[in-house]
């Protein structure tokens, strides 16, 4: 599944689209701690997650994450939603928790 | 920022008790405390560490030789993850004339692999006091990160970001009626510098005296 088959599918509320959203995800991440995500998060990931810390935008440009996804209502604040416009990356939220968020996405994979 | 920079914006506002806290680092204290010592502003070396549990804490040293023992400490529990300057940006070490003398390899925004409940004991063993970061904040704080405070604590300084959030957050967390509460700039860039805000009653401008007067509820 490409990012922006995820995009257009229209499960999770779009935050920021990305500049590359031909990419495929292969892999699901959920992890919300970002000492562990920076070195375990996959390439290519959709890395769920309930940590809307600006430093999660730098975690997934380090780790090549696919997209975000925050989950639990989590929002990113107007310092980190700027940080993904400029650096590009997709960014969904939704209400959902994590293990819901991600299976539904899995069962799309 | 520079410490230079950092000390004389401070001066330049008419503040007049300032602290460093680079994340996981007080490597630019030694600069710092030189410029403020020649300024005439009281200046602690201090650090803002990262837990185990993401947990931000400010670390104050009444000396540099503890606030140094103390950073070599935790660098060698940071866990150890290169740096991505295009990523994460610079890390560098400043002298007083601002110039660049080193830089830290590890990524210092990263946790260590220091327990919130250790610190207490921690930072005491290396003379300094504990203070847990911006507790009214959604991520890196005490409350975002583990919800409550953990029975056991023994800190008696707490800082809150927003202080219009003192009351609901006292009301929500009592362990809170114990302790000292403040605010400051948290600056991370040199306009956010504050202007006098608060105040802190002292014996003395001794930094003792002044870790006293924060670990003493009002």
């Amino acid at each position: 599944m490409k990012v922006s088959d995820l995009i257009n599918s229209g499960l999770f509320e779009l935050v920021n689209e990305g500049s590359n959203t031909d990419r495929d995800i292969s892999k699901l991440f959920c992890c919300d701690m970002l000492s562990i995500a920076m070195s375990r998060a996959p390439s290519a990931c959709a890395w769920v997650t309930v940590m809307g810390n600006i430093n999660t935008l730098a975690v997934a440009s380090l780790s090549d994450a696919a997209c975000i996804v925050l989950a639990e209502g989590v929002r990113l604040d107007d310092p980190a939603t700027a940080k993904a416009a400029s650096q590009g990356i997709t960014v969904f939220r939704t209400d959902m928790p994590i293990f819901e968020a991600a299976l539904l996405i899995h069962d799309k994979l | 920022m520079t410490p230079a920079n950092i000390v004389g914006m401070a001066v330049v506002n008419g503040l007049e008790l300032i602290a460093l806290t680079d994340h996981n680092s007080c490597k630019n204290c030694p600069a710092f405390l030189t410029v403020a010592e020649a300024y005439g502003m009281t200046a602690l070396p201090g650090m803002e560490l990262t837990t185990s549990e993401e947990v931000h804490v400010l670390c104050l040293f009444p000396g540099l030789d503890s606030a140094m023992a103390w950073d070599e400490y935790v660098y060698q529990h940071l866990i150890p993850v290169p740096n991505n300057e295009e990523i994460f940006g610079k890390q560098q070490i400043y002298n007083e004339d601002d110039e660049i003398i080193g830089t830290v390899p590890n990524l210092l925004i990263n946790a260590t692999d220091i327990s919130f409940d250790s610190v207490y004991d921690l930072v005491g063993s290396y003379n300094g006091i504990m203070i847990p970061a911006h507790l009214d904040k959604s991520t890196t704080s005490l409350l975002s990160n583990l919800g409550f405070i953990p029975p056991g604590s023994r800190f008696t300084c707490a800082e809150i970001k927003d202080m219009t959030k003192f009351h609901e957050i006292k009301k929500q967390n009592p362990y809170l009626d114990n302790c000292r509460i403040i605010s400051d700039s948290d600056a991370h860039y040199l306009e956010h510098i504050r202007t006098p805000l608060y105040t802190l009653e002292v014996n003395s401008k001794d930094p003792d005296d002044i870790l006293q007067a924060l670990t003493t509820k009002p």
